[in-house]
């Protein structure tokens, strides 16, 4: 099978690989970089388990074939922390048990980071509209909105 | 054959590409890499185009122009695209919206395509390959041409009535879509062009209620002709999320709230 | 929240610490980093990818099965069918002796529901092992189809299984598990009203995040390592066990997070056929569920009809209660038997009636097999048995609260399987949701308590 080469950027590192043609950039991320913190949950775009930051936008890595990446600026969950330190919605997400199997934290972080980024002072609507892609099936969805207006919060407090 | 991407930079030359049997028009990927996340081996082949031409938003003397591959999260923050933008915003969540475009949701099967909803409410102009045609001619076609962009004259905000109805809040696959372009002049409905989703295999225009709202108040007694014709002509969609029976029952129920809200 | 410790105070012993206040989940860094692992978080050279072939019918008799066309397909290793598969009649209960063995891990002469899997394809490609499976042949005759309870149950219904010979299981007790207790034709006789109610359920979907699956690495000394989101690890490996004639101790089996399950992963689907896989080509193979088999395939909580029947008292006593509970098991046993005989436990609920009279059936269709899910053969139960509660009360006129308190059990109340009740904290439950949910009820109830003469 042709092999295609793709580059981009994983969490502030350069990456290259050969890839089959029309890999998705969730398959992409998982079996050839190692980051698995991206999950396919459906693989038809309905549970946001795979969403990843393109360039700024969250996207869904099942969907998004990784050739059409090159070039781009991939974030995940996995990069989030610093030097051991964590997000403040990763910590907000602890606190606030806002996880449980786990399987779509990944995701809702994801959602959540791209949300706070452009909008450091939600409401719980906004939070509500920015995590509608993300399905939970076992935490609900009440701990999540509140890590996210948690982690907010703690950010503009850092802020000030 | 094993799957490929094949990318071209204009979209007459996707175009000439796409004439292979086993190739697919990639737009947003909601839709043709899903199918084959799915198992969908009937094509094989990915053809795209990235000409900077189809990801343009041009607003000029009232009409607007949106290239194929613009994306429904550009649309709802586009800021001559206000009125519309309720429509942009109904479609999936918003990683969906940065990637699902016009020119996909255009071939999106019930009950996907709540953004062509509003096209054909809008009387949207649809240019392809092949030169351009009226959405009312293009969705009832719906054939293999190869869509570079969609033209309209832009609503007032007050003209263009958007609804879409899901068993999920915020966010959720249609139970149905309604899109109403509704004209006033000195208290009376001048004219009306509706169009609903989820009522066939594809978004449709209701004629009988566009007919029977022309001349009558925006008021309980004014719509009731309207609102019982709603259903004429509709073959609503069975699925997962409701039966066609409970579409047909809840359609007059909204469209009702829809010209009175 | 509050702890209340004022509550059966004498039968603590210790102070209670961690209630009533947050605790941090010890996974959950794990879980907000991406680090947590799960099954199919990794991934080996030379893996290859089983996509099932099933049934597109309810109910169908085999006649042939082509598989030259697809064994050609280049990325194609090995095309599996019921001929591979050293026991490949199997029931996940027989390890505690519930049989007869009714399941075919890959179908032979016949399909009983529509997702049944008939043969398994490996290539070295999620699309190879898609083309390969789109060019499988399978010529079917169509066979009438029973889709429900009573279609299952009337007189001249096509015979789902045969292993069965009736579409009921047959206990040891007969076609039903049983309660009789008291004698529920006198209560109804001495009766105030009698109100009989037919509940139905359908399938539920127990739609976890993560699909079913399994990783499979061939040790090289015939032992194998299957990496597997089970929730049921004994009897993934006890029922793989036997499926494939292998001892336990070639077959390393090895869990970890799941991403959630809720009763949907405890049959044993993916595991033995992604093993034998893996034993046949000398490969690492891959079996995980689609989203669309997670949803249609893995089995649900059964669909459930109930009838229920009451005796009451105007003054509010329940004196007969009888049952008729029916369990949707779909086309085999898996979980269901059990979970028919759950029901027939759980009855009459948490209440004490004189006379009580259960019968609970375990019944097959031509549907998707029915297994755990939460509380499976309780939980409809407990839905028709409170409507039904709120029903009795509106029917002789009293608060629908008050009602559970005259009828409650208390500690020492002899319950209909003739265990005596202990340890019951209904009374002092339901005081606490009156004050809650401000539902006032009279103050002898609030008075009231579990404790015998209380």
């Amino acid at each position: 099978m042709a092999k295609v080469p793709v580059q981009f950027s994983l969490n502030g590192e350069e990456k290259a690989e050969f890839v089959d043609s029309g890999s998705t950039l969730l398959k992409v991320l998982r079996d050839k970089m190692g980051d698995t913190s991206p999950k396919g949950g459906c693989l038809q775009g309905t549970c946001g388990s795979c969403s990843v930051v393109v360039d700024g936008e969250l996207r869904l890595s099942c969907l998004t074939l990784a050739e059409t990446c090159d070039g781009a600026d991939i974030q995940t969950t996995a990069g989030l922390a610093s030097d051991g330190v964590l997000h403040p919605l990763q910590r907000a997400f602890m606190d606030e048990f806002a996880a449980q199997c786990g399987f779509c934290t990944p995701g809702m972080i994801m959602a959540a980071k791209v949300l706070l980024d452009a909008n450091p002072d939600p409401t719980r609507e906004d939070v509500i509209e920015a995590l509608s892609g993300n399905v939970c099936r076992c935490t609900g969805y009440e701990p999540i909105i509140r890590a996210v207006l948690t982690a907010a919060r703690s950010n503009s407090q850092n802020a000030a | 054959m094993p799957l490929a991407l094949k990318t071209y930079a204009t979209i007459a030359e996707a175009g000439s590409a796409l004439k292979q049997s086993d190739a697919r028009y990639l737009g947003g990927g909601t839709l043709v890499v899903r199918a084959t996340n799915e198992g969908d081996v009937s094509f094989s082949t990915f053809v795209r185009s990235n000409d900077p031409e189809l990801s343009a938003i041009t607003v000029e003397g009232g009409r607007a122009m949106i290239g194929a591959s613009v994306t429904m999260a550009a649309i709802a923050s586009h800021s001559g695209l206000k009125a519309i933008a309720k429509a942009a915003r109904a479609v999936g969540g918003p990683a969906i919206r940065n990637m699902a475009t016009v020119g996909g949701n255009l071939f999106a099967a019930t009950p996907y395509g709540d953004f062509a909803v509003a096209l054909l409410a809008l009387g949207a102009t649809v240019h392809t390959t092949e030169g351009e045609l009226g959405i009312d001619e293009f969705l009832a076609a719906r054939d293999g041409k190869v869509v570079s962009a969609v033209s309209f004259a832009v609503p007032t905000t007050e003209k263009f009535r958007f609804a879409k109805v899901s068993r999920i809040k915020p966010k959720g696959v249609s139970v149905l879509s309604i899109a109403a372009l509704v004209d006033v002049e000195a208290g009376k409905v001048k004219d009306a062009r509706i169009a609903l989703g989820c009522m066939a295999d594809r978004p449709i225009r209701a004629r009988a209620a566009e007919k029977a709202l022309v001349g009558a108040t925006l008021t309980e007694e004014g719509v009731a002709p309207a609102v019982a014709a709603i259903g004429e002509g509709t073959r609503p969609l069975t699925d997962a999320v409701a039966s066609s029976w409970y579409r047909g029952e809840v359609l007059p129920v909204h469209f009702r709230r829809l010209l009175l809200e | 929240m509050k702890l209340a410790k004022d509550y059966f105070a004498d039968q603590r012993t210790e102070e209670l610490k961690e209630l009533g206040q947050g605790l941090q989940r010890s996974d959950v860094p794990g879980h907000v980093t991406g680090k947590t692992s799960y099954f199919a978080d990794r991934t080996f050279p030379g893996m290859l990818c089983l996509r099932m072939v099933r049934s597109p019918h309810h109910h169908a008799r085999i006649r042939s099965v082509d598989l030259s066309e697809a064994e050609r397909h280049p990325g194609v290793h090995r095309i599996l069918t019921h001929k591979d598969i050293p026991h490949n009649l199997y029931t996940i209960l027989i390890l505690i002796q519930v049989g007869p063995e009714d399941e075919h891990v890959l179908a032979e002469d016949k399909v009983r529901w529509k997702g049944e899997a008939v043969v398994a394809v490996l290539a070295d490609s999620e699309w190879a092992a898609n083309e390969a499976a789109a060019k499988v042949r399978i010529d079917y005759e169509v066979l009438p189809s029973v889709l429900d309870i009573d279609a299952a149950l009337a007189p001249d219904a096509p015979i789902v299984n045969e292993h069965h010979g009736q579409n009921h299981y047959m206990y040891d007790s007969g076609p039903s598990r049983k309660v009789r207790y008291g004698d529920v034709e006198k209560g109804f006789a001495e009766a105030d009203h009698i109100l009989e109610q037919t509940y139905y359920s359908s399938p539920i979907e127990q739609a976890p995040m993560e699909t079913t699956g399994c990783i499979v690495t061939p040790d090289g000394n015939d032992r194998f390592t299957c990496y597997t989101n089970t929730q049921a690890m004994f009897f993934t490996l006890d029922n793989t066990s036997i499926i494939l004639q292998m001892p336990g101790h070639k077959l390393h089996m090895v869990g970890g997070t799941v991403g959630g399950g809720f009763g949907g992963k405890v049959d044993v689907t993916v595991e033995p056929i992604a093993i034998l896989a893996a034993k046949l080509t000398g490969r690492p193979v891959s079996f995980i569920y689609s989203r669309y088999e997670e949803m249609q395939v893995s089995s649900p909580r059964a669909a459930e009809k109930i009838v229920l029947k009451d005796g009451v008292m105007n003054d509010g006593h329940i004196v007969a209660r009888q049952v008729w509970g029916y369990t949707d098991a779909g086309a085999y046993s898996r979980h269901s038997p059990y979970g028919a005989q759950k029901g027939a436990a759980h009855y009459p609920g948490p209440y004490t009636i004189p006379n009580v009279w259960v019968d609970t059936w375990c019944v097959y269709t031509n549907r998707t097999p029915s297994s755990a899910m939460r509380g499976f053969g309780v939980t409809i139960a407990d839905f028709a048995l409170e409507v039904q509660m709120d029903k009795l009360a509106r029917l002789i006129g009293m608060d629908p609260l008050e009602f559970r308190f005259i009828n409650a059990y208390r500690d020492g109340d002899m319950k209909a399987h003739r265990q005596p009740t202990t340890g019951a904290a209904l009374i002092e439950c339901m005081q606490e949701a009156s004050r809650v949910a401000s539902w006032p009820v009279a103050e002898k109830y609030m008075q009231m308590s579990s404790y015998k003469g209380g």
